[in-house]
């Protein structure tokens, strides 16, 4: 349907409103506030409804983008819900964590003149506004199969095979090692950023369609794959275990107390609750806090210190801002909350007191040299630049490796030099007859939203050679 | 949730707990841990798992109450239940005919011992165990131990059972009759997993040490429980919990033991008469 905009509106988006910088410093409320009917009726209207639309050639997962903005452009909410949910499982979480400017919005036309159509904003709406108002839709559901499936891991990637599986009648039962379900999306992602309420009513959603998860099962050590393929009756595994093993720096003192790895720091606060003052779990409440990294974990690890209290939450970054792979947005949000950026600046090593507690880094000063494989330039160390940050908590988020418990008891399961397992990117078997993965065990640290496409990838492999069986 | 079928008290500080956990019981071997929370909202507590039967489903923990989060786990009733179980986590231990073997076991760490002296006993070694304790009353599974070791010393720090002293004396007293073994293992605070080592592994016997540092999630995920071996970080939930004892870095896993002293001391007081810091 064709709508009209005045030419000054059509190139602007409609700004999302957000909680006080220096405020929310302070505390775990969710940064930005989400759009009101209004607004993002009026940020929908400016799509423009391309009949070929390139958007959706960007999303990992295919949203139907066009259509379910113009259904809020219409003010049907719950039908542009609706329309998310036929091919994203996930969509409250993806409208709040997905890289869109790396992907759907990149692609959008009306960014080659001005801002892209806000297509995260609006996915973010149209979850909300289902949510709060109790109208939640349950897909059309096939008769059951009696096959069935489990599937390792609760987080992005296993979620999204979930709710692809049962909706086609396949008996699916996810396999959690936390006491916790949600992988990253609950032992990673703070609270300001993804409140775990709206994990946790994704999952239950998930739960209502018919998906059982078994919690505090470690696949590999509670049952091996191979017992649940040939023991348990299970007729097809999909393995999506995650990254689950920190990398550290391997330079002296690393292992002096208040040294974390981004993994600890963060499970302590989000999955283990210690941002709440009466927690069981203890946390160090730095109050200078120096943060190793320049991704999104980082961003996330060093605004958590800033709201545990700490006077100064220090960045250290080996390369320059345009190099970080954090998102612009999460840069931008650390550093409106005062975060201070030591970039080109390397940690050589952590001092600490008699006791073992750290008390400074030592870093070194970078420059860029010629480009590497990754096509960014190489950092060289300045020699002689030595100098020391004073510090009583230390957060390394330089990334992850994945975790071995799944590639150790499965013997047949063909594994990279790297430690990931070896899978199709575009169908998720593995070396593995009925055994598939997919997500970051496969990729290595990556992002949600490609976690959700393995997923989705792997299910429909299941599908079919389930069929054929 | 995991059913507490029985509960004991084994000495003022020390409880033995069975629960019914029948897919831990079918998997677990000597030397693995579990991970439990007590409690909605409580902490991750990983602890090795005492004892097991597969056929009745159910193992045993053996725990001593050292902070809010033991004592919380010491207070639930039989009949209850923990809210989190989760295992059999780490690498059991490498179990063989080595011929002689010595076990030593010191405090609460007797009972991870307890399941690695009886797979030595079934696997045909020659078992040698020594417990010590600071008095008679903290020395636990006495009777267990004498049916599973071909010898059974006992050392007091008090002198009030056995040796006078610690489980190093009678150790060396064993070395000076000339006794030889083929391999050992240590449990027990750092301290004394640090001295008494130094002593097996100078005497030339190939010792591993079981550690026990902090940790939340069992799986690797996190890198608390990181101790440096043989110059290497390694992480104890995965590649552990036992380490060849002559590449421990005992003092660094001593201060990292130390990390939460102060925050537990802190939540302690005001919330009942501790029995752990003597103040009423």
């Amino acid at each position: 349907m064709k709508r009209r905009v005045k030419k000054t509106e059509q190139y602007v988006r409609v700004p999302m409103r957000e909680q006080d910088a220096l405020k929310r410093g302070k505390d775990f409320e969710e940064v930005p506030f989400g759009y009101s009917e209004e607004e993002a009726i009026k940020e929908a209207t400016r799509c423009l409804q391309c009949k070929k639309p390139v958007c959706v050639k960007g999303c990992p997962v295919f949203v139907q983008i066009p259509e379910f903005i113009d259904q809020i452009a219409n003010g049907d909410f719950a039908g542009a819900a609706k329309t998310l949910k036929e091919t994203n499982a996930l969509p409250a979480v993806c409208g709040r964590v997905c890289p869109q400017e790396d992907q759907c919005e990149l692609k959008c036309i009306l960014g080659k003149k001005g801002d892209p159509i806000g297509i995260g904003n609006l996915e973010r709406f149209a979850a909300d506004w289902e949510r709060e108002h109790g109208e939640i839709s349950i897909p059309e559901m096939k008769p059951k199969n009696g096959k069935k499936v489990g599937i390792v891991g609760s987080g992005p990637a296993g979620l999204t095979a979930a709710g692809e599986l049962i909706k086609e009648g396949y008996d699916v039962t996810i396999f959690e090692a936390l006491h916790e379900t949600g992988g990253v999306l609950a032992y990673g992602i703070p609270e300001f950023r993804l409140p775990k309420e709206i994990v946790g009513l994704e999952i239950g959603y998930l739960e209502k369609l018919g998906v059982k998860i078994e919690k505090n099962f470690i696949v590999g050590k509670t049952a091996t794959i191979d017992e649940l393929l040939n023991e348990e009756g299970f007729d097809a595994i999909f393995v999506a275990s995650g990254a689950g093993l920190p990398s550290f720096m391997h330079i002296p003192g690393e292992n002096s107390i208040g040294v974390y790895s981004a993994n600890e720091y963060l499970t302590r606060s989000n999955l283990m609750k210690a941002f709440l003052p009466d927690a069981e779990t203890p946390i160090m409440r730095g109050k200078r806090v120096v943060t190793i990294g320049g991704g999104n974990v980082a961003m996330d690890s060093a605004r958590t210190a800033l709201r545990l209290g700490a006077d100064a939450s220090v960045i250290v970054y080996r390369r320059s801002e345009s190099e970080m792979p954090a998102r612009e947005a999460e840069i931008h949000h650390a550093k409106e909350e005062g975060l201070q950026f030591n970039l080109l600046c390397n940690p050589v090593e952590i001092l600490s007191d008699e006791q073992g507690f750290a008390k400074s880094i030592r870093c070194i000063r970078m420059e860029l040299g010629e480009p590497d494989e990754s096509g960014r330039r190489r950092p060289v160390p300045v020699e002689g630049s030595d100098f020391e940050i004073e510090c009583d908590v230390v957060i390394v988020a330089i990334g992850n490796r994945p975790n071995p418990l799944i590639p150790d008891t499965t013997p047949d399961l063909e594994v990279s030099r790297w430690g990931t397992i070896v899978a199709n990117e575009e169908d998720g078997r593995t070396s593995k007859k009925f055994v598939y993965a997919g997500g970051d065990i496969v990729t290595g640290a990556a992002t949600v939203i490609l976690a959700m496409g393995a997923g989705k990838n792997a299910a429909k492999s299941i599908m079919e050679d389930l069929a054929e069986n | 949730m995991a059913k507490i079928l029985k509960r004991e008290q084994l000495s003022e500080l020390v409880w033995r707990f069975r629960l019914q956990a029948p897919r831990i019981a079918k998997k677990r071997k000597a030397g693995q841990f579990i991970i439990l929370r007590p409690t909605v909202d409580g902490e991750r507590i990983p602890l090795t798992i005492a004892n097991g039967d597969n056929s009745q489903g159910w193992i045993e923990i053996i725990f001593q109450v050292v902070g809010k989060s033991t004592l919380m786990l010491s207070n639930l009733p039989e009949g209850g239940e923990v809210v989190d179980l989760a295992g059999p986590l780490g690498q059991p231990t490498h179990i063989e005919n080595f011929g002689k073997a010595l076990c030593i076991g010191g405090g609460v760490g007797i009972a991870p011992l307890y399941p690695i002296v009886k797979a030595l006993h079934d696997a045909g070694n020659d078992v040698t165990t020594i417990i010590g304790a600071r008095s008679s009353d903290l020395l636990l599974l006495k009777k267990e131990m004498a049916e599973v070791s071909g010898r059974l010393e006992i050392a007091t720090d008090d002198g009030s059972a056995g040796h006078h002293g610690f489980v190093s004396d009678v150790f060396k007293k064993l070395l000076d009759d000339g006794e030889k073994y083929d391999f050992a293992i240590v449990i027990g605070p750092v301290m004394m997993m640090k001295a008494t080592t130094g002593f097996t592994v100078t005497a030339g016997i190939k010792t591993y040490a079981s550690l026990n540092p902090i940790m939340i999630d069992g799986t690797g995920m996190c890198g608390g429980c990181r101790v440096t071996v043989h110059g290497e970080t390694k992480f104890a939930c995965v590649d552990g919990p036992e380490f060849d004892a002559v590449g421990i870095d005992w003092d660094e896993l001593a201060k990292r033991l130390n990390s939460y002293k102060s925050f537990e001391a802190k939540r302690l007081v005001g919330d009942h008469d501790c029995k752990l810091t003597g103040k009423q």
